[in-house]
């Protein structure tokens, strides 16, 4: 067999699907959520970073598809008016990638980390936060954001996108047409499930399936719970200074078994939590199967084609309810943006995603949500992620970010979804559950 | 695409190739200028000289790096003799890993020269056996990314409504209650070495279906004459003819399933007690940042394969008596 | 050895009686059944993920593949869109083409350093051959996940003892990255080549090789002129093993050519979900993509990839 043959062989391959599929043209985007750069960041003279032209700034996040391209359009002006030729590569393993770059000294010049805890690991390769970085960061972000971009006391990221992620999905539809009212304390939405459970709907949606790191939306609600049953323990469980099986925690996780491991309110039935996956989980809210489905702000994109995300449409959201009267907490997640390289074009690049022109830019650019204090939420392109800007620049709302993401690998990406999968399951009670993770804590 | 996207890569390849011509000429006229002088072993430099090289560097340099860093706490920063094969052997979730990897390189190296061996005999000379061959033979060119997302439609599980995974429906249509197969310890195991032996199998029958024909039809017909059964012919003629390439199809098997990383990664993410040596050692050096333990992992990972190494030498020993 | 001759049925054997033939008969059909049963387990995934690609993306999140056969649908906008879209994670035809380009020399390398290295392995006599061999041959274990961040840093930081550089680091950009690509890729692949490849050769009849050497021919010469001639089929049937490899890749790309450019096809299989992996049901579209090209060339070389193993092992 000759070499050509076997090249022309694979070109032939190749040109039939080339051809098959060209025949359609290119794919249309009829996405209504997505917008434009507004016309203030259109203009160059908002962009005084300097001139870098022709200089490469590599960015690696988790971030794919969709999002990826809104981010990108959100820069584009940047890369536009400066020069800097951002390449953006988004991977779907985030953890190992960056492990090896890092360590094999083939760092990207800025990663976006939608994990405080694993940047720390990173601390000895980052560039800390130059001083005009942290002037934005301090004009823009509250305090409780930038703490969990700091190390040791040194600022070295700003927030990217941020999440909110204490939200319960419903039917407003459903609501009105039975005259239920949002509950705004955890008592009232027990009550309120048991009045919906005893007129023969299952009142609970839950669904914790997710490939590889199934179980996760899981620790979420247990997160939701002990956040609310105050912030002094919420901080002590996640930085270990109590351990996981103290019995604050333990009574946390049965509270959440209020619902989880109840028989009369999980659609479906317990057992299924485990296998269904999240991103279908909240669906059949929609025919009227379920009426709650605790998920964070950015289910909102994953609701079939056609359906109405509105505060009077088909499906919306409402914060996760107080345990004590005037709290005002929030669950969040989003990236760091944190850099490995001190050249100049990264630094410009740096200060403009921590600016507010960024951050009113990707607002606009489709669904998004930030904390950044600069921002407008009513730019926001959709409903839900409106509401969950307002409620992040809010300065009176109490955040804290996602635990698991901040406790060691081994635990929040690990034992801690293990465990409440088997929890859920009925193979292990909340003691069990909570007495096996805290063993495994490195 | 622009332009310029397919010249950039298409050049580049072509001077990739051009150099690599200029390199292999070089070496070529090295070994012809030390041939006429008669310098075997200048020769065999020349030959072994970008081989050896590239192993050094990408193979040996690594290696010794690894049992290296085995002895080493997880950050790398401190001497800890042999603590992280205590917990290789003494950890319950690792203990786990060790069973399932045994499991998987007993099962599947097995299972699958077993079958390819039947499947050949089944189909030799038939008629279409070609056809039934490159059937069998098509999963060998998927890659473990896309076997994973092909098994997904017959693994997935959906509580309610319609199923989208095959094996849920037929139970469905048997009018039994889907199970989701994934999460059920220890079965979930069978299950993902399945889908290896889905792709091994063809590797299996094709190099042991030719190696069918090739055992003489003579010994075959004297031993029926003889009056042997056709399983004792089977057993006591054609398999000790064709046993070398059973060895080999068997070696391979068991190398690529010690290996074995991606499947695992993407069908269970090692969860519900499927981990295996291979998967966990990804596991503990890029994501719970635990190099020592990841490295453990890796030198388990070669004290496995001793035994083969050791069966191959000897092979080659045999061989060498054999030839003088 | 050739697989492709079709086996003509087999004639009545002479003295065979009646009960006898009908005997032979049914095992047949059994043996057929078997065989057909056999066929179609191994074929129903693929088949499944075919139809599946073809099934609009709601179709494919709520109903089974089957359904397909009592309620058609069928669309090719999720291939045009995997292919040609140019968001983020779309556009996989750039993909194709970093592969092919990755492929070919990521290919050619390993088997030409292989094929010179198993000669001098096999037919050059010199101390520790037999060493270096199995040294090789054991190098096949090392896990490749291992050897990433060693190799990695050989590359972009360069080798150093203490603070003495001995090689520089590459410092290369965009596109030029394949060329670590290509590099790591004929590593990796050496140790199985050069383990197949001695196979074979040892067992080149040794005749022919005194002949070659009373002529007075040198060890390039015998090489060039005797043994690569002869060794075809085993370079072709390793060559389509190091491409199936190659091709089917997923973390070599990703590593040594990091940025959007230059990832090939499989390392971004995976990624096409979507950051919170909704968009799944893109996914059989892509994979097909990705599977097609080595099914159709290892379809069309199936016979060349035999006749080369085999040869190699059968009378080892």
């Amino acid at each position: 067999m000759s070499k050509t043959r076997r090249i022309s062989c694979l070109a032939a391959a190749a040109g039939a699907i080339a051809l098959a599929a060209t025949a359609c043209g290119a794919p249309e985007d009829e996405d209504s959520s997505r917008g434009e750069v507004p016309e203030e960041a259109q203009d160059c003279a908002n962009y005084d970073f300097g001139s870098f032209d022709g200089e490469t700034v590599t960015i690696l996040g988790s971030i794919r598809d969709q999002e990826a391209d809104e981010m990108m359009a959100a820069w584009a002006f940047f890369e536009e008016c400066t020069g800097v030729n951002i390449d953006y590569e988004g991977t779907g393993e985030f953890e190992a990638d960056m492990a090896v770059r890092v360590d094999g000294g083939n760092a990207p010049d800025i990663a976006l980390f939608p994990q405080p805890g694993l940047m720390s690991n990173f601390k000895d390769s980052l560039v800390p936060a130059s001083e005009e970085v942290t002037a934005l960061a301090t004009e823009g972000w509250t305090e409780d954001w930038l703490n969990y971009g700091t190390i040791d006391g040194q600022l070295y990221a700003a927030p990217n996108s941020s999440n909110a992620k204490s939200f319960i999905w419903y039917s407003p539809t459903f609501f009105s047409e039975n005259g239920y009212e949002v509950p705004k304390t955890w008592d009232e939405l027990m009550t309120l499930s048991d009045t919906i459970a005893d007129s023969g709907i299952t009142p609970w949606c839950a669904g914790f399936e997710s490939g590889g790191a199934t179980g996760w939306p899981g620790t979420d609600w247990i997160e939701d719970i002990v956040l609310r049953e105050g912030t002094d323990v919420y901080d002590q469980w996640v930085s270990h200074e109590i351990p996981f099986n103290d019995p604050q925690i333990v009574e946390a996780i049965e509270k959440a078994g209020t619902v989880l491991t109840n028989e009369d309110y999980v659609f479906n039935g317990t057992d299924t939590i485990a296998s269904t996956p999240f991103q279908e989980a909240g669906h059949p809210i929609l025919d009227g199967s379920c009426a709650f489905y605790r998920m964070a702000s950015f289910y909102g994109a994953m609701w079939p084609e056609g359906t109405n995300v509105a505060e009077d449409g088909d499906v919306f959201a409402f914060q996760f309810p107080e345990t004590n009267e005037g709290d005002k907490t929030m669950l969040v997640g989003g990236e760091f943006v944190a850099a490995f390289s001190d050249s100049e074009a990264t630094e410009a690049t740096r200060q403009y995603l921590a600016s507010e022109v960024y951050h009113n830019a990707r607002l606009q650019t489709g669904p998004w949500s930030t904390a950044h204090q600069g921002v407008d939420p009513n730019n926001a392109t959709t409903p839900i992620n409106v509401l969950a800007t307002q409620i992040l620049t809010d300065p009176s709302v109490t955040v804290r970010f996602d635990g698991s993401d901040l406790m060691p690998g081994e635990v929040g990406a690990s034992s801690f979804w293990t465990g409440i999968i088997e929890w859920v399951s009925g193979d292990k009670d909340a003691q069990q559950m909570a007495d096996d993770i805290e063993a495994s804590w490195p | 695409m622009d332009i310029s996207d397919y010249t950039d890569r298409f050049g580049l390849l072509a001077v990739g190739l051009v150099a690599f011509l200029a390199i292999l000429m070089a070496l070529y006229g090295l070994a012809e200028l030390a041939s006429r002088r008669d310098r075997s072993r200048a020769v065999a430099f020349v030959f072994l000289a970008p081989a050896v090289l590239f192993l050094l560097v990408g193979l040996v340099y690594p290696a010794v790096r690894t049992v290296i860093m085995s002895f080493f706490s997880g950050d790398g920063s401190e001497f800890v003799g042999l603590d992280n094969y205590a917990w290789a052997v003494s950890d319950p979730d690792a203990l786990q890993i060790l069973v399932n990897t045994a499991l998987w390189i007993v099962i599947v190296p097995l299972l699958s020269t077993a079958l390819g061996l039947l499947y050949a005999v089944l189909i030799d000379g038939r008629r279409g056996e070609r056809v039934f061959k490159a059937l069998v033979f098509l999963p060998m060119g998927i890659s473990f990314v896309g076997a994973a997302i092909i098994w997904k439609f017959v693994y997935q599980y959906d509580a309610s409504g319609d199923q989208i995974g095959l094996l849920n429906q037929l139970l469905v249509w048997l009018g039994a209650d889907p199970v989701n197969w994934l999460t059920e310890s220890p079965w979930n195991n069978f299950l993902l070495m399945v889908v290896l032996i889905w792709i091994e199998v063809g590797f299996a029958t094709v190099v042991l279906s030719a190696a069918l024909k090739g055992v003489p039809n003579e010994i075959v017909e004297a031993a029926r004459i003889d009056g042997a059964s056709p399983a004792e012919i089977f057993w006591n003629v054609t398999v000790p003819s064709i046993r070398s390439a059973i060895v080999v199809v068997a070696v391979t098997v068991f190398i690529a399933t010690l290996k074995l990383f991606d499947i695992v990664r993407a069908m269970t993410g090692g969860h519900y007690d499927t981990d295996v040596l291979a998967h966990n050692m990804v596991e503990q050096a890029f994501r719970l940042n635990n190099d020592g333990r990841g490295a453990t992992m890796a030198v388990l990972l070669f004290l496995l394969v001793v035994p083969v190494v050791i069966y191959q030498v000897r092979n080659m020993r045999r061989q060498e008596l054999e030839a003088r | 050895m050739s697989t492709d001759a079709q086996a003509p049925e087999k004639p009545a054997r002479i003295g065979e009686t009646r009960g006898e033939r009908l005997r032979r008969v049914l095992s047949s059909r059994a043996a057929s059944v078997a065989a057909l049963i056999i066929a179609i387990l191994w074929t129903i995934p693929t088949f499944g993920l075919f139809i599946s690609s073809f099934r609009p993306e709601d179709d494919i999140r709520e109903s089974g593949w089957w359904t397909f056969f009592t309620d058609p649908s069928f669309t090719l906008d999720t291939y045009n869109y995997v292919l040609y879209s140019d968001s983020q994670g779309g556009g996989l035809i750039r993909n194709l083409i970093n592969t092919i380009v990755i492929t070919i020399p990521g290919v050619l390398i390993p088997v030409a350093f292989a094929a010179m290295a198993a000669y001098a392995l096999s037919w050059i006599d010199f101390k520790g051959r037999n060493l270096l061999y199995i040294s090789i041959f054991a190098l096949q274990v090392v896990p490749l996940q291992m050897a990433l961040i060693p190799l990695l840093s050989f590359f972009s930081t360069g080798l150093h003892i203490g603070s003495v550089p001995i090689t520089p680091e590459w410092n290369l950009d965009g596109v030029n990255t394949i060329v670590q690509v290509w590099i790591a890729h004929s590593i990796f692949g050496l140790p199985l080549a050069i383990f197949l490849l001695h196979n074979f050769m040892r067992e080149l009849p040794s005749d022919v090789m005194e002949a070659a050497r009373i002529d007075g021919a040198s060890h390039s010469q015998i090489f060039r002129k005797v043994v690569l001639p002869l060794v075809t089929p085993a370079l072709a049937s390793i060559g389509i093993f190091q491409f199936l490899w190659v091709w089917n890749d997923f973390l070599v790309g990703r590593t040594f050519a990091p940025g959007e450019a230059t990832r090939p096809l499989t390392a971004v299989l995976g990624d096409m979900a979507g950051t919170w992996g909704f968009g799944w049901t893109r996914l059989p579209a892509a994979a097909f993509i990705a599977i097609i090209v080595p099914l159709v060339v290892f379809l069309l070389l199936q016979r060349y990839f035999v006749r080369g193993l085999l040869a190699g092992s059968v009378k080892g």
